[in-house]
């Protein structure tokens, strides 16, 4: 008889109904309590196991205790073991490890999951892609493909594997942003691992921006291209941070700050991760040209984790000198296809608005919007 | 708020009132003949056709052996793999086949927005395949193929009166050709008045163009400059100032975009970009949005192109045969590709000279059996005719809207009121909601016995976007079927997801993922299988 684990995270995605871009830390989740949200991970579980009474004597479940799998498992009226010790308070990453450990060790066929992405992390980090998972979504943020479409295609998933009816599985991907970064303004969705999962593409999620991994690093490329070939001799580039700025220093062979602002001149460093004071006096009576990108999904180019780069250093620099690169991808990506700024400086960021070009490779130039 | 017939309980009893459950085809299965691949039928030996041995005077001549008359080298050392099966089993197997499709001519197909899907009427075919026409060989003398040569010529004048241009070639097979076409037109000419690449490098265009507008420029040598929409849906004038410059050498645009909105700024876009000494090119694969009510020439355009494979109702199912015609204004005709069909005075003929020409596009003189039927299209409807295809058209559009929007989930991208033959329409909050895209949600459509669906061009501007496009073809109740359809799409997307998260259900395949269409991961054919499976 298959063995089928089955875990539930009761916080995944109680930050989300109150604007708190998220769950992962205990002060979120108390926080979001306080705010009054209700936690959703339960109430989707069990819409999940509904689709499992069915074969519910063709499979034994192993659990978590309380509310991590064995209550929603008996309101379903599925018997259920449950391994490991109660919990009190709040659940923590560290139970969702210890129960996918447990259940690694007990051999189960299957890991059931309700979760967003920190929880799909959490159990990738404990069992890699050994043994095959079906993840119930319930996170606020869901950027891993490795979710079923929805609740009920999570429990139709989990029986057709257990079935046999389908047989094989796939390798999807697990993401995760920085929560942490994600409150302050910024989108950093990173890649963590793959997680093994039942091969039908229909129940889940996939990545949305499926196969276009391979068009943004040509256009990374393409960008740096772009830039570097276009340098003069002595004139200072002030390249700032991100993702996308980096391989235009990595072009040039040079240590590039991902969060900071780096100064080239002459395709040599001149000085890494500077600050604005010493940015005024780097360009003091110099030609300088900014090199920024917006941040994804938001469009802010100057005022969002570049706050080097002034009002001040922008008025010095020129607002004809600054350049702005992305790939189309991320220009797709933002709201009502604008970019933002704001440096504090009300006349600086006036002068930056309306339409400005945008570098994506030697060939590929965009107009959008500063609003 | 307009009155929802259709969804409304209120207005049942009334005339109008339209019963959702009464239209929707809900009992609709598709044939599942589960037949397997031709090469897996059959056996060696079996045979389709016998053919005779040779006459015996024929073999007195030339011998029994093939290789008297072919050379030795060109001879094949082993025989072709080719499925041996008879004919019985052939026409079953095809016709299986055939059962296992969705067509124009028995399911609603608009759906498929932005191709233009019409009803291509049963007579064109007819003299498509007159044998007067079909026998016809690209190698005739003129002398003997003035009939079909008239005819294109014939064409070629409608076009011109479509347009308001002066010049054009029927050779492109389909619509990125011409615009191809269009590209190479405007580089020779920049080119020709001392205006290279290293003075004029930059074509501009919208994101919202179709994507061989950017494409093609960029495979002539150029950088080509995107304009993002504002909030009305397309770029201002602004935003196009900001773009045009002394290094532009053109611009290359859908106007309507597959949005359905009209830039209203555009005369006056073209002047600007006139200014500078650029040419400006219309993408006309809308043109159903404007038969007889809006010519290229009047808006400034320089150069067009159009389906004639769609807007004119010559079929376009499954890639087949297109025409994509470009027109070109006066001073630019020397550099259109040869041969054009010219008419003397008495009888027409092939034109080679045009001694700048950018060479041939396609092989002898385009798709002739699409231009034959386009002819035939726009014959039959005259001026009137064509300007009443794009009342119906704009009017079907926008009838679909008023019940389409009133749809909780469903919303038209982009706050313009003003729309022409196609809109595009976000699913984006049923999505948020319930996790179903709208590729998920448009294969529902097939199980209700409805063609196929079209989301979007990329890249998707509008979030989780479908582009129906009604067209002229079809009927009031048609459209009232597909809103109903998608009304009670909507529903089980929220309250029985199980029925989206599997669609198709009832049709002869299941969903089609989108790497089952990866060319990388494909075999386009038998041998190509056979290779990557070193069989």
């Amino acid at each position: 008889m298959k063995k089928l684990g089955f875990i539930v995270n009761p916080y995944a995605g109680i930050g989300g109904s109150v604007a708190l871009k998220g769950s992962d830390g205990d002060e979120i989740v108390e926080k979001a309590l306080s705010l009054g949200a209700v936690q959703k991970a339960p109430e989707r579980a069990k819409i999940a196991l509904k689709e499992l009474l069915a074969i519910k004597d063709e499979f034994e479940m192993i659990t978590c205790p309380g509310d991590m799998g064995e209550n929603e498992a008996k309101e379903m009226g599925i018997d259920a073991e449950v391994i490991g010790a109660a919990h009190d308070g709040r659940t923590k990453a560290e139970d969702t490890y210890a129960a996918a450990k447990a259940m690694g060790e007990r051999n189960v066929d299957l890991i059931l999951f309700a979760g967003g992405d920190g929880t799909a992390r959490d159990i990738y980090d404990t069992i890699g892609t050994a043994i095959p998972v079906v993840g119930i979504p319930a996170g606020t943020k869901m950027h891993s493909g490795i979710y079923a479409a929805s609740p009920v295609a999570a429990g139709k998933l989990c029986s057709m594997y257990l079935t046999g009816i389908i047989g094989r599985t796939t390798e999807l991907e697990v993401m995760d942003i920085d929560e942490e970064a994600f409150r302050e303004g910024q989108v950093k969705a990173k890649l963590y691992g793959a997680l093994k999962v039942p091969n039908a593409p229909n129940l889940t999620q996939g990545m949305k921006s499926g196969g276009h991994a391979k068009d943004e690093s040509i256009y990374l490329d393409g960008i740096a291209e772009a830039v570097v070939s276009s340098m003069e001799d002595d004139v200072l580039y002030i390249i700032g941070s991100g993702t996308t700025c980096k391989p235009i220093m990595d072009r040039l062979g040079l240590e590039d700050t991902l969060l900071g602002v780096d100064v080239v001149c002459n395709k040599k460093l001149v000085a890494s991760d500077v600050t604005e004071k010493q940015l005024k006096e780097l360009i003091e009576g110099r030609k300088a040209i900014i090199y920024v990108t917006p941040i994804g999904g938001q469009g802010y180019i100057f005022g969002r984790g570049n706050q080097q780069l002034s009002g001040d250093v922008i008025r010095i620099v020129g607002v004809e000198n600054v350049k702005i690169v992305a790939t189309p991808t991320k220009l797709q990506s933002l709201p009502n296809h604008q970019m933002r700024v704001v440096t504090v400086v009300v006349e600086v960021d006036e002068m930056l608005k309306g339409p400005k070009r945008v570098v994506s490779s030697k060939s590929e130039i965009s107009i959008l919007d500063i609003a | 708020m307009k009155p929802n017939y259709l969804s409304d309980e209120k207005f049942r009893g009334t005339k109008e009132f339209v019963d959702p459950q009464r239209i929707i085809r809900d009992k609709f299965q598709q044939v599942r003949w589960q037949e397997p691949l031709c090469y897996d039928i059959g056996r060696p030996g079996e045979r389709g056709v016998l053919l005779d041995y040779a006459e015996d005077e024929i073999v007195d001549e030339f011998g029994d052996d093939i290789g008297n008359v072919v050379p030795k080298s060109m001879l094949r050392k082993e025989p072709p793999r080719l499925p041996e099966v008879g004919q019985a089993r052939v026409v079953k197997h095809f016709t299986r086949l055939s059962e296992q499709m969705s067509s124009e001519d028995s399911t609603i197909c608009f759906p498929l927005g932005t191709c233009t899907m019409k009803y291509n009427p049963k007579i064109h075919e007819r003299f498509a395949n007159m044998p007067q026409f079909a026998e016809l060989h690209p190698r005739q003398d003129d002398d003997t193929v003035q009939g079909i040569l008239e005819i294109m010529y014939k064409m070629q004048e409608y076009l011109k009166a479509l347009s308001g241009l002066d010049g054009i070639t029927l050779q492109p097979a389909c619509g990125s050709q011409g615009v191809f076409s269009n590209a190479r037109i405007l580089r020779a000419y920049q080119e020709d008045r001392g205006f290279g690449l290293d003075k004029k490098d930059e074509i501009i265009s919208t994101v919202f163009s179709h994507p061989c507008n950017p494409a093609t420029p960029a495979m002539s040598g150029y950088k080509v400059i995107t304009l993002y929409p504002d909030e009305t849906g397309y770029p201002s004038l602004e935003k196009f100032k900001a773009a045009i410059n002394e290094r532009t050498a053109g611009m290359i645009i859908c106007c309507p975009d597959d949005t359905g909105i009209f830039n209203p700024d555009i005369a006056e876009i073209n002047r600007a970009v006139h200014e500078v000494g650029g040419l400006c090119i219309l993408d006309s694969a809308n043109a159903n949005g404007y038969f007889g009510w809006a010519r290229a020439k009047e808006s400034g355009f320089d150069m067009t192109h159009w389906n004639l494979h769609k807007s004119f109702a010559s079929p376009h199912g499954g890639a087949g045969p297109g025409s994509g015609p470009i027109a070109v204004r006066e001073d630019l005709k020397e550099y259109l590709p040869v041969p054009t069909v010219d008419f003397d005075g008495e009888k027409y003929f092939l034109n080679y000279d045009h001694p700048k020409s950018i060479g041939k596009v396609r092989s002898f003189y385009g798709n002739v059996g699409v231009v034959l039927r386009a002819f035939s299209w726009v014959t039959s409807l005259g001026k009137e005719g064509m300007r009443e295809v794009t009342n119906t058209a704009v009017l079907n559009s926008n009838y679909l809207r008023t019940y389409l929007e009133e749809l909780d989930g469903i919303e038209v991208g982009f706050n313009m009121p003003q729309r022409l033959h196609e809109i595009r329409y976000s699913l984006d909050k049923i999505y948020q909601d319930t996790g179903f895209d709208s590729d998920l949600i448009t294969q529902r459509l097939n199980d209700f016995g409805i063609g196929g669906s079209f989301t979007s061009h990329h890249p998707m501007i509008v979030p989780n976007p479908i582009t129906p496009e009604p067209t002229e073809t079809y009927s009031k109740e048609e459209i009232d079927e597909y809103a109903a359809a998608m009304k009670e799409i909507v529903r089980e997307c929220y309250e029985e997801p199980e029925l989206i998260a599997h669609a198709p259900n009832n049709c002869s395949f299941p969903n089609i993922t989108e790497e089952m269409a990866n060319p990388a991961s494909q075999a386009t054919c038998r041998s190509v299988f056979e290779r990557i499976h070193k069989k």
